[in-house]
């Protein structure tokens, strides 16, 4: 796996993000397309994911959550826009309730996943974009928050040493 | 504050504040509007004397900004700019470097797991 390009427009609250693998585009896509795969690589470590409603149609709803190293459970879902296999997945990404409803009170961005064959690998192109900055800003302090409650465990491990 | 000049006591002072679930909570609420101590008290079922011990905490690691208006206390996280979203974008970026490696480690490994006979 090669990026092999990333662009950021913060004016537009955009991020796109480009990677080449070694490997034929219906492979990839099934990373994407497969729960069992998907879940292998959407959670750090720390806090695997766990994808239950998978239904890749347009307006299909997904849902997952990710379990944290005490079992603390974060809940997301995605509601799909665009997909056409083994090219195309475009979802509006959002956080859910512990019961596993979409919480309105909670930003949605959107994302975009478009995969190409050039030449003998495959390439995946990522953008996200978010409506607004708080949007952006509460996003990623509910990501950021699983990696900084890994952060403080380790510290905690260091300290105990 | 710019990400580059925290010091380790900065840096300390933001983790020591986002530690806790109250104060991470008083972050997002306040970042759409001002939130007043007294409403939060009520919101979180806690004592005014509580929640202020909290806001001064998030107050000094530089991540909400209070102000008075009347005999109340207004809070509010500190607004970010296109700067900001830079960072977060950097963020973010280094959220998907992080998938995109995993995404290729599970390539390899399924890639030698087939080629063996």
């Amino acid at each position: 796996m090669t990026v092999t390009d990333v662009r950021k427009d913060p004016t537009a609250l955009t991020m796109e993000i480009v990677s080449e693998f070694g490997a034929p585009i219906e492979r990839v896509w099934q990373l994407v397309a497969d729960p069992r795969q998907l879940e292998r690589w959407w959670g750090p470590p720390t806090h695997p994911a766990t994808f239950t409603d998978f239904d890749l149609v347009p307006g299909g709803r997904v849902s997952y959550f990710m379990t944290g190293p005490e079992g603390e459970k974060y809940h997301g879902w995605w509601r799909v826009r665009e997909v056409s296999p083994p090219d195309l997945l475009e979802v509006q990404d959002g956080f859910a309730d512990d019961d596993n409803e979409p919480n309105p009170d909670l930003p949605v961005n959107i994302m975009r996943l478009e995969f190409a064959t050039v030449g003998a690998v495959t390439r995946m192109t990522i953008r996200s974009t978010f409506p607004t900055i708080e949007a952006m800003e509460q996003t990623l302090a509910m990501g950021a928050e699983e990696g900084m409650k890994a952060a403080l465990g380790q510290i905690d491990g260091l300290l105990a040493a | 504050m710019v990400v580059d000049e925290l010091t380790d006591d900065d840096i300390d002072r933001i983790f020591r504040a986002l530690a806790d679930r109250t104060r991470r909570d008083i972050v997002r609420r306040t970042m759409r509007e001002d939130a007043s101590v007294s409403g939060l008290a009520r919101r979180y079922d806690m004592s005014f004397a509580a929640v202020q011990k909290h806001v001064a905490v998030l107050a000094r690691a530089d991540l909400v900004t209070k102000r008075r208006r009347g005999r109340e206390q207004l809070v509010r996280s500190n607004p970010d700019t296109v700067h900001r979203a830079q960072q977060l974008l950097d963020q973010l970026e280094s959220t998907w470097r992080d998938r995109l490696d995993r995404l290729g480690d599970l390539l390899d490994d399924t890639d030698s797991e087939s080629e063996q006979p």
